[in-house]
């Protein structure tokens, strides 16, 4: 029994059928790459398993500390040790990203309000915010501003990595998290990342493209093509979808010269 | 914006504030309105001739006056089951020990006597009909600020008051003007003389306590050249099954130079119609600012107006309401350019909840004259789901020339993305709602002092768990 365990997962947008069965275990310690083009289901894999209202399960389970998480609200995921770094963040204006960083860590503390024993203090939160700035390189400017309010790409990938590191999650989905950014911002998540990797995380990266994982490198890489595993191995799949991208899973109707360039 | 410390959610309205103490009263009037319990009322208060004949005028003038059908429905208030007049405690008291202990007890639980010794230069409290406690830092009366309840200013500085009473909004103004004219008791008096600026704010506390009562609070500010002062009201009542009415008269005049802001935190329960006037004259390069926060009540009716009688004057309405289940939240403002070179803003943000319903009303007038006069409207509605309503009624007259004038309207709703991202930190739904809410007035919540944007946060809080009424 692995420690988060995504059996013949099936969900679906609208009522089109986006995932026909996914199945991945995970255990902490381990970093698994979901790699596919696009319109293959990853997106839909990440916020089906973090509770997006927009997806709909059609079948399987997700058990995650003994529980089916698939019936839980996104909230209660998070608090039993889920994280997902979004691909696009979202803008939630009037709120301070301090505040927001307190009162999500106030939530993973079980405090709802009334046990103020639960409550982080200020002066803790002030130095675990501090050290994590530290160990993550980061400066402390964009934390007065509003949850994610005219952040650059760059800084919102920043702040979504900030979020993950001061939750300490056991199990992280990271969407696309390099799409939009420059190599230098790649280069910086990846080396946050890998400085939390370790025997309490378990990660999930779920990319369209080798470069991030040339930064951050994974034990076990799966190939998703319209909804199923086409390919699971270990590191090497990476290195041959560089050569080859996703030519040879391609529907027959998708024209030669995209795949061609997909592929140099 | 403040840090806003977690409260105790599961404290409701009834608890916090809806609580009620015995009756205990030295004159109550009878039920109903008529010119016998007018003359009472003047009776009681030693008032000069001239106020009781301005105040039987008015009651005629209520009369003549059809029920307003432009706004919210009033047709549900029986004006013959309210009392005018209720009258708890036979003095004024400047200490808090000195109060009956039912009231004293009453504003304890309300907090005023601590904000009091933390952040007040001066406080009014009045219990019903009259205002029952005062007072007002030393080093502000020595440079010759008045700070008190307007019938003591009618005894202790005539001249004044009748030079400046119902000039800004006289009886016949509006039916409701008219009715608080009739039967007016209480609110605040404040003069700022020439260049004295009041650092730290003022606040009158306005409590209902008794069932079925009205309050008719009557406020006249008058900042002279130079001066500035904030003032900030508060206001409770107990939730009761059968209505109370709260009809108040805010009349403002801010001379050259000077800059007046008025900050309503109001939180009636929601048995209480609050129909109010409020407006303001401002001269040259004067500032009138209106804070208005309008929580509570079944309906509200009040539209802060500024009027720009000199070049260079400025007014500003900043305004938040919240209407959930069963509330009308009728509010916004009014701007009337009659100078030149005046410049206004109106910004007015409101929350619908549980079928509760907003209107933004809202008048901007420029005059033939106003020329190189600018004004910017701006309302933002938030509405929490699909039963609740919010509608927008702009008017604009305009017969100046090279004026501008921008409005800017937006309709939303709390968006599924937006929760869905608080909720995947570990943040509960109805905590994520309360925090986009809070986050959806924080331009509001930013101008108010620290205490009151804390206070204010709690009171979004109190709405969104729906435990208030």
């Amino acid at each position: 029994m692995s420690d988060f365990e995504i059996k013949d997962l099936r969900a679906s947008v609208e009522g089109k059928e986006i995932l026909k069965g996914v199945t991945l275990a995970i255990d902490k310690g381990e970093v698994h790459a979901v790699m596919g083009p696009n319109g293959s289901g990853k997106s839909t894999l990440s916020h089906t398993l973090m509770g997006h209202p927009g997806y709909t399960v059609d079948g399987g389970e997700v058990i995650f500390k003994g529980q089916n998480v698939l019936a839980l609200e996104p909230d209660e995921r998070a608090r039993l040790g889920m994280f997902l770094a979004f691909q696009y963040p979202v803008v939630v204006p009037g709120i301070s990203m301090t505040n927001f960083l307190r009162t999500a860590l106030n939530a993973k503390r079980g405090y709802d309000g009334k046990d103020k024993s639960k409550q982080i203090s200020p002066k803790e939160f002030r130095s675990m915010l501090k050290g994590e700035l530290e160990v993550l390189h980061m400066d402390d400017s964009f934390l007065p501003r509003y949850i994610n309010d005219g952040f650059s790409g760059g800084e919102k990938k920043r702040a979504e990595i900030l979020q993950m590191a001061m939750l300490k999650p056991e199990i992280a989905i990271l969407d696309e998290t390099d799409s939009g950014l420059d190599i230098d911002s790649i280069k910086f998540v990846a080396e946050a990342v890998n400085r939390m990797r370790g025997p309490e995380l378990g990660v999930l990266i779920i990319t369209h493209y080798t470069r991030v994982l040339e930064f951050i490198k994974p034990d076990f890489v799966h190939v998703l093509v319209d909804g199923r595993f086409v390919l699971s191995g270990g590191p090497e799949i990476a290195t041959r979808l560089e050569k080859t991208g996703y030519s040879e899973w391609a529907e027959a109707d998708e024209p030669a010269v995209l795949k061609a360039e997909e592929a140099s | 914006m403040a840090t806003v410390p977690k409260v105790e959610v599961g404290t409701d309205y009834k608890e916090k504030y809806g609580f009620f103490v015995p009756e205990e009263y030295i004159f109550k009037a009878k039920r109903g309105l008529n010119p016998e319990i007018v003359k009472e009322i003047s009776f009681m208060k030693k008032e000069p001739e001239w106020m009781l004949k301005m105040r039987l005028r008015s009651l005629e003038i209520f009369r003549k006056k059809p029920m307003p059908t432009w706004g919210a429905d009033l047709s549900v208030i029986d004006f013959e089951n309210i009392f005018y007049y209720l009258k708890a405690s036979d003095k004024q008291s400047t200490t808090w020990e000195d109060l009956p202990p039912d009231i004293k007890k009453t504003y304890d639980r309300l907090g005023v006597p601590e904000a009091e010794r933390k952040f007040l230069a001066g406080v009014s409290a009045q219990y019903e009909s009259e205002v029952v406690y005062h007072s007002l830092h030393e080093e502000l009366s020595k440079k010759g600020v008045i700070f008190t309840d307007t019938d003591s200013a009618l005894r202790d500085h005539p001249e004044l008051f009748k030079e400046y009473f119902g000039t800004v909004i006289p009886p016949a103004d509006n039916k409701f003007a008219a009715l608080n004219t009739a039967v007016w008791s209480g609110g605040s008096f404040i003069y700022v003389p020439k260049g004295v600026r009041v650092d730290i704010p003022l606040q009158a506390y306005f409590r209902i306590n008794a069932e079925n009562m009205g309050q008719f609070e009557r406020t006249l500010i008058i900042c002279d050249e130079g001066s500035f002062v904030h003032y900030i009201e508060g206001c409770t009542a107990p939730i009761y099954t059968t209505d109370s009415l709260h009809s108040a008269v805010v009349e403002i005049i801010v001379k050259k130079d000077a800059r007046c802001r008025y900050t309503t935190i109001q939180n009636w329960s929601t048995n209480v119609f609050n129909l109010v006037t409020k407006r303001a004259l401002a001269y040259k390069d004067a500032t009138m600012e209106w804070v208005d926060g309008n929580l509570g009540s079944q309906i509200t009716m009040k539209y802060p107006s500024v009027y720009l009688m000199e070049p260079g004057a400025k007014g500003d309405v900043l305004s938040v309401a919240f209407a959930g289940k069963g509330q009308h939240q009728d509010a916004g403002g009014k701007m009337i350019h009659v100078a030149p070179n005046t410049t206004s803003t109106i910004t007015s943000k409101s929350i619908s909840k549980g079928g509760g319903r907003t209107s933004y009303r809202g008048h901007i007038k420029m005059y033939p004259g106003a020329n190189n006069s600018k004004s910017f409207v701006k309302c933002d509605a938030l509405l929490l789901d699909d039963e609740s309503r919010s509608d927008t009624y702009p008017y604009n007259d305009v017969d100046a020339e090279n004026v501008t004038l921008g409005h800017e309207a937006t309709v939303s709703k709390v968006s599924d993305e937006q929760l869905f991202y608080l909720m995947s930190r570990g943040i509960t739904r109805s905590e994520a709602e309360t925090m986009i809410v809070n986050g959806f007035i924080e331009p509001f919540t930013k101008e108010l002092p620290l205490e009151y944007a804390v206070e204010l946060n709690r009171l979004i809080q109190l709405e969104m768990e729906g435990s208030v009424g």
